[in-house]
């Protein structure tokens, strides 16, 4: 029997019963279909894991606007989740998908999402093996929040630390910086820009191809919430180096760095959510950027600073600047907000 | 107090007008710039056009500026 | 990726770098060059410009970051507004994180007052325009630059006929706050960096006074940091000849004249009077309020109970702001008052003198 297609959200899709079972098995199972999944027990029972040490990672998604230029939640929610495996070294496997929709919410919303995130695991070679749906009365909620988590298993033999890094490792990064946060601010702000688009991807092939080099990485981080200023705030901190960025090595599309101009915003605390920083050894680092060259997602990847020794008490992360002077790099206090000052 | 951006004015309509910088584009309000012509480009500041850049004396400024990178100082 | 910007080209900052240290040792005496513009002030610093002036070269900053110089009772009149029904205040983002004597526009909206961030005052409007029965109060800070901006919604407001789009007056203008500097003993400012945007919209004749009357020199610049060092060695060099005048070095953007549109829209909307700055206290003429004719746009008219304010114990903002220290000597500094939890207004903004100090560590030598 054929199923209408989800027209609106209601409260009862959450209570469930019947509609919880329409919507399960109408809108969400079809589209992540697996063996696992198709059981629809209360757990995913899984194959056993291959050799190595399992990772498990989690992650909330509430993005505004729910689909942007480059993506929507679902596309999101699967990136996310996948990266977060990838950036600790794991090759990711099974994934699960709890939704949190808000009644009244558009059925053509949930729709565009569930399948995104689908052709999203299908494509980045996992499975969503489990899900949940609630649903908040209206105002309780933003339309579509989703909750993830993300099992993946780190090979033997490799280990992706700050510790890792030390003083003469280069910091590259596998793309330009700020795509995704500076679209986000501009659907937010009323800015267009055919160029403008999130680069929200999965980046754990970009990974094993650094593996597969033979490049002995030392680090791994996804610059999302916070940008790559918040992750190499942290790492400089961590490993108790000093950090040196290069402003005129650091790459931002003209697009972003407008979208930043006309809003008052720093293009290094913007989120990409397709794209890795990685600390790797000064010898390899030529190897590192070829690999990654070669790789889809990968072809601006650039070498933006390097690791540096950190005397008595100078600060873990500073830039040298296009103009010539070298200055702090702090953490952003505060949610980003477009000022006139 | 003045973070206004120079953005190119791509076309008006009564009051309104949409501007861009490198791809991206904004309306605004040409209410305080009324005689702006399309073509120009204009300083924005909180989604208004507040001025006209002078293409003349803005090259005549990066003259100026090369001119200090080429020829330092004999100290 | 972006072209390299000519106005950040680091050969021409070199070539000026060395001539205005060229120009300092011919000085033979330090010399204390003040801006007066927030955005001056962050430009400066994200620049790391300070770091690359020789010793004989300060540059200090004055009350230029609006928000900073906007009094506590402001915000806490903002705040009582926004606790009533069926009101919605809107603000530009640089608010939102300011102290009040209590609390914050931040901290007042998780608590659940409806306060919203907007990009333009025109966004204001809009939102007024699209829900009639509410009342929606925009803040309006700013200084030159600014105000017409918000006399501009205000006449949309006018024309569309929307009456439930108010204004909560705190423009602010220059000129009165730079000839208390101008004529402080003790602060012996040798030059002025003058707001380039401001500029723009009052033309640079505004600023005459600071050469014709108190004999200190001015140039007009704009943001990039080669705009800035232009500028600071204009200053030097007006100094070694013994000069004052105002130098417009950001003549692609302003004449002497300025928008005269725009004054004249402020003008029908807007009067001058006697406000306080914080850090100075009332200052006559340095503040805009709403005509008589617009009072039913004027929600400073609004009966809503205000707590006395509060001023944050040991907190010498105002002394910052009047550019007699520089921020280390403020005991709170780095310490108690820190960007992450600021207690006075020149910590939070991303402007603020403060804040641009501890972010860009100007209290330290080394970096």
């Amino acid at each position: 029997m054929k199923r209408p297609a989800l027209e609106r959200v209601l409260l009862a899709h959450g209570s469930g019963g019947r509609l919880t079972r329409e919507l399960v098995e109408g809108t969400f199972v079809p589209a992540l279909s697996n063996p696992a999944l198709d059981a629809l027990g209360d757990a995913a029972v899984l194959p056993e894991l291959p050799p190595g040490r399992p990772a498990l990672t989690t992650d909330g998604f509430v993005v505004d606007p729910p689909v942007f230029p480059g993506g929507d939640l679902g596309h999101l929610s699967i990136c996310g989740t996948v990266n977060d495996l990838a950036m600790a070294g794991a090759r990711p496997l099974w994934l699960t998908w709890a939704l949190i929709l808000e009644e009244g919410a558009d059925g053509e919303l949930i729709r565009t999402c569930t399948n995104s995130a689908a052709a999203t695991a299908r494509a980045a070679g996992v499975q969503v093996v489990a899900g949940d749906t609630k649903v908040v009365p209206k105002g309780r909620g933003d339309r579509i929040y989703a909750v993830t988590a993300g099992l993946g298993v780190v090979p033997p033999g490799r280990r992706v630390a700050d510790d890792r890094i030390v003083p003469g490792d280069c910091i590259l990064v596998s793309g330009p910086l700020g795509d995704h946060g500076a679209t986000i601010m501009a659907c937010r702000h009323g800015l267009v820009g055919e160029d403008l688009r999130s680069d929200c991807a999965p980046i754990h092939r970009l990974v094993e191809t650094l593996f597969d080099a033979g490049v002995d990485v030392h680090a791994l981080h996804d610059p999302t919430r916070g940008g790559a200023l918040a992750v190499c705030h942290e790492a400089a901190t961590r490993c108790g180096h000093r950090f040196v960025l290069e402003e005129a090595s650091v790459p931002i599309r003209a697009s972003v760095r407008a979208v930043c101009d006309v809003l008052g915003l720093e293009p290094l605390g913007l989120a990409c959510e397709g794209r890795l920083v990685a600390w790797v050894p000064e010898t390899e680092v030529s190897r590192a950027v070829e690999a990654l060259r070669q790789t889809p997602g990968g072809g601006e990847a650039t070498v933006i600073g390097r690791v540096e020794v950190r005397d008595g008490d100078r600060l873990p992360l500073v830039m040298e600047t296009e103009v010539g002077s070298t200055r702090p790099l702090d953490l952003l206090s505060g949610s980003d907000l477009p000022r006139i000052c | 107090m003045c973070l206004a951006i120079p953005m190119k004015l791509l076309d008006r309509d009564d009051f309104e007008g949409t501007v861009e910088l490198d791809g991206i584009r904004r309306s605004v309000s040409l209410m305080l710039l009324p005689d702006a012509e399309v073509g120009q480009h204009v300083l924005v500041h909180a989604g208004y056009a507040i001025g006209t850049i002078n293409e003349d004396e803005a090259a005549r400024t990066l003259d100026l500026l090369r001119e200090y990178a080429d020829h330092m100082v004999d100290l | 990726m972006t072209p390299r910007d000519p106005y950040r080209d680091p050969k021409t900052a070199a070539g000026l770098v060395q001539r205005i240290g060229a120009a300092s040792d011919r000085l033979q005496r330090r010399a204390t060059f003040m801006e007066v513009c927030g955005t001056h002030t962050h430009a400066v610093a994200a620049a790391g410009l300070r770091r690359m002036l020789p010793e004989g070269v300060r540059l200090i900053s004055g009350p230029g970051c609006p928000v900073c110089v906007t009094p506590v009772d402001y915000l806490d009149r903002a705040l009582a507004l926004a606790d009533l029904p069926d009101t919605v205040i809107c603000t530009f983002g640089d608010l939102m994180r300011v102290p009040s004597s209590h609390s914050s526009l931040e901290r007042a909206r998780a608590a659940g007052a409806r306060i919203e961030v907007v990009y333009s005052p025109r966004d204001a409007v809009a939102r007024a325009r699209f829900a009639p029965s509410t009342r929606v109060v925009f803040l309006g800070v700013g200084f030159e630059t600014t105000a017409p901006t918000i006399a501009a919604a205000i006449a949309e407001a006018d024309a569309d006929g929307v009456p439930n789009f108010l204004v909560l007056p705190g423009n602010k203008v220059m000129p009165p706050p730079m000839a208390a500097l101008a004529a402080d003993p003790e602060l012996g400012v040798d030059g002025f960096l003058l707001p380039g945007h401001v500029s723009v919209l009052t033309g640079w004749n505004v600023f005459r006074f600071l050469a014709d009357v108190h004999g200190i020199p001015g140039a007009v610049v704009g943001f990039s940091p080669t705009d800035v060092l232009r500028g600071v060695l204009e200053l030097l060099e007006q100094r070694i000849r013994g000069e004052a005048t105002i130098t417009n070095l950001y003549n692609r953007a302003v004449d002497a004249d300025g928008n005269r549109v725009a004054s004249a829209l402020v003008d029908r909307y807007f009067e001058p009077a006697t406000v306080t700055w914080r850090g100075f206290g009332p200052i006559p003429g340095s503040g805009l309020v709403l005509r008589a004719e617009h009072a039913h746009r004027d929600a400073g008219l609004i009966d809503v109970e205000v707590p006395d304010p509060v001023e944050p114990h040991g907190c010498r903002c105002g002394e910052v702001l009047r550019g007699s220290i520089d921020p280390p000597e403020c005991s709170l500094f780095g310490g108690a008052c820190v960007p992450d939890a600021p207690v006075g207004a020149c910590m939070v903004s991303a402007e603020g003198t403060c804040a641009a100090w501890y972010r860009h560590r100007l209290h330290e030598t080394t970096v």
